[in-house]
C-alpha cells in the first residue's frame, strides 16, 4: 500500500458527525486525497448543502485522525464543483443508514427544475417495520439533508434523506 | 455540556486558571461544531477569469449574497414562532441553505475583489466574509428591498418565499454555467436547494389559497402587500447586466411559474403599481427600506461591539 493508499484508508475511516454511522466516504463527501506539490497531504470534501454547520467539524475530524496515524502535515480543500449528489451514497451506506432507522434516498433528480405542487411521491418504506404505507411530515427535517416521514403501520417516525 | 466539562476537569488546574471557563478555552474539539470557521473557499482557485472585471464580479455576488443573507436574517426570525414544528424547522432549513449560500458568495466577493471588505482594527480575527455581513452599512448592502421588509403572517412569509425562490432558481439555473467558475459551483448548487424551497412554499401557497376563508383572506391580502415590491427584482441593474444574469431575462419565467400556482390556486395575479425608488435608486443601489435598519441593528450589533472577536 502507498502512502496515499494509506492516507486514504484512514481518510475513510472518519465518520459524519450528524450521520455517525457513515463514514464520509459511504457519504460521497470524501472526494480527493493527494499530495500537494511540497509533498504534504490534501484532502477535498464537498459539502452536501451550501449551509452544512458540519463542515469545520468534518475538517477537523480528518485533521486529527490523519495527525493521529502519522501524516504531519495535513490540509483539507473544499471541492465545490461538481456539487453534492445524494446518489454519491454508497451501497453500504444506505445500508448503514436503514439499520439505523433511517431511510436511504432513491435516484436524484435529473434534468430540468420542475415546479412541484403535489407532496413529493417517493417510493419510500418504514425502516423500523418494513411498511410501504408511510406518509411524508415535512420536507425539512433535523438536517438539511432529510426529511420527515411517519409510518401508518408502525406509527414510528422516521428520518429520510432527500434525494439531491 | 456536563460531559464534556468533566472530560477536561482536574482540580490540580483550578489553582491556574483565571476563572472557571478557561478550561473551555483549552481544546474545542468537544463542541459540537467546534469554534474555529474555516474559509468557505479553502483550496478553491478564486482566479478571477480574464475577461471578467473583479470588482464588477464582487459587486454581483454581493447582490446575490446580500438578497440570501437579509432574507436568511428575516426567515430565522420565525424560528420558535412558526405555527407548528415542522414549519419552523422547514423555515430554519431554508434561512440556512440561504445563509450558507451568502456565506460563499461573500467569501467569493472578497476574494475577487479584496476592496470591498469593510476595515477592522488592525489585528482582527473577523474572516473577510463575516467583515462584510457584520460591518457594512445599510446603503452598502445590495439586496432588493423584497427580502427586508417584515415578515408579516404566515401567509405573507409563504407569498414572499414563492415569489423570491421563483426569481432566484431562475437566476441561479442560468449562473450554473457562468464564466466564473466559483460563481458557477456555488449556483448549481444553490440550485438543488431552490427547488425544494419553491416547492415548499408552492404547497402551502395552495393550501392557504383553498383552505379556508381566514386563511385565503390573508393570502390575497400578503399579495397585494408584497406585490409592489416584486417588479423591482426584474429591473436590471447595470452591473447585473455586465458580469450577471440580466433580471429582466427572467422574468417571462418566473412568470410562468408564479401563474402556474396562481391558476391552481385560483389566485388572479395582482395590479399594485410598482413601489418607486428614491431618484430612481432601489435596493440594488443602497437604497432601501426602514426595516432594513432595523434588521440590520439586531444582525449587527454583537458583531460591532466585539470587533476584535474571536468566535
Amino acid at each position: 500500500m502507498n502512502i496515499l493508499e494509506k492516507a486514504r484508508a484512514v481518510a475513510a475511516t472518519v465518520t459524519d458527525p450528524e450521520l455517525p454511522m457513515l463514514t464520509l466516504e459511504d457519504l460521497g463527501v470524501l472526494r480527493e486525497v493527494d499530495l500537494d506539490e511540497r509533498g504534504h497531504l490534501v484532502v477535498s470534501i464537498t459539502p452536501t448543502y451550501s449551509g452544512c454547520p458540519a463542515m469545520a467539524t468534518m475538517r477537523d475530524d480528518l485533521v486529527h485522525r490523519l495527525q493521529q496515524s502519522g501524516f504531519g502535515d495535513v490540509s483539507v480543500k473544499v471541492s465545490l464543483h461538481p456539487a453534492w449528489t445524494s446518489d454519491w451514497i454508497s451501497e453500504r451506506g444506505r445500508n448503514a443508514l436503514a439499520q439505523h432507522g433511517i431511510s436511504p434516498p432513491g435516484a436524484a433528480p435529473q434534468g430540468p427544475v420542475t415546479l412541484s405542487l403535489l407532496p413529493v411521491r417517493r417510493a419510500v418504506s418504514c425502516p423500523q417495520c418494513g411498511s410501504d404505507d408511510v406518509s411524508l411530515t415535512s420536507e425539512f427535517g433535523s438536517t438539511a439533508c432529510k426529511a420527515m416521514y411517519r409510518c401508518r403501520a408502525c406509527l414510528e417516525p422516521f428520518d429520510h434523506v432527500k434525494e439531491i | 455540556m456536563p460531559h464534556s466539562l468533566n472530560s477536561d476537569a482536574n482540580p490540580v488546574h483550578h489553582d491556574v486558571h483565571e476563572s472557571v471557563y478557561d478550561g473551555l478555552l483549552v481544546n474545542d474539539a468537544h463542541w459540537a461544531f467546534g469554534t474555529d470557521f474555516e474559509d468557505p473557499l479553502a483550496g478553491v482557485d478564486t482566479t478571477v477569469p480574464d475577461g471578467v472585471d473583479p470588482a464588477e464580479l464582487a459587486t454581483y455576488c454581493l447582490m446575490l449574497a446580500d438578497d440570501a443573507l437579509i432574507y436568511s436574517q428575516r426567515l430565522s426570525q420565525w424560528i420558535s414562532c412558526a405555527p407548528d414544528l415542522e414549519e419552523d424547522i422547514a423555515l430554519s432549513n431554508i434561512a440556512l441553505d440561504l445563509l450558507g449560500q451568502a456565506r460563499l458568495l461573500l467569501a467569493r466577493a472578497a476574494a475577487a475583489d479584496p476592496s470591498v471588505v469593510p476595515a477592522l482594527p488592525e489585528g482582527s480575527p473577523v474572516p473577510p466574509e463575516d467583515a462584510l455581513a457584520f460591518f457594512r452599512g445599510d446603503q452598502e448592502f445590495r439586496n432588493v428591498r423584497l427580502v427586508e421588509v417584515e415578515n408579516g403572517d404566515f401567509a405573507e412569509t409563504i407569498a414572499r418565499l414563492l415569489i423570491f425562490s421563483s426569481f432566484r432558481l431562475a437566476v441561479l439555473e442560468r449562473l450554473s454555467s457562468h464564466r466564473d467558475a466559483v460563481l458557477a459551483a456555488v449556483a448549481a448548487k444553490g440550485v438543488k436547494e431552490l427547488t425544494y424551497h419553491r416547492d415548499f412554499a408552492g404547497r402551502w401557497f395552495l393550501t392557504l389559497a383553498r383552505g379556508t376563508e381566514e386563511s385565503r383572506r390573508r393570502l390575497l391580502t400578503a399579495l397585494e402587500r408584497l406585490w409592489p415590491l416584486t417588479s423591482e427584482l426584474f429591473d436590471t441593474h447595470p452591473v447585473e447586466a455586465s458580469v450577471g444574469v440580466d433580471p429582466a431575462v427572467v422574468a417571462d419565467e418566473v412568470n410562468v411559474i408564479l401563474e402556474q400556482v396562481f391558476a391552481m390556486s385560483e389566485v388572479t395575479r395582482p395590479t399594485a403599481s410598482p413601489l418607486a425608488g428614491v431618484q430612481h435608486r432601489k435596493g440594488r443601489d443602497g437604497l432601501h427600506t426602514e426595516a432594513h435598519s432595523l434588521l440590520l441593528a439586531e444582525l449587527q450589533v454583537v458583531a460591532r461591539a466585539h470587533p476584535m472577536g474571536q468566535w
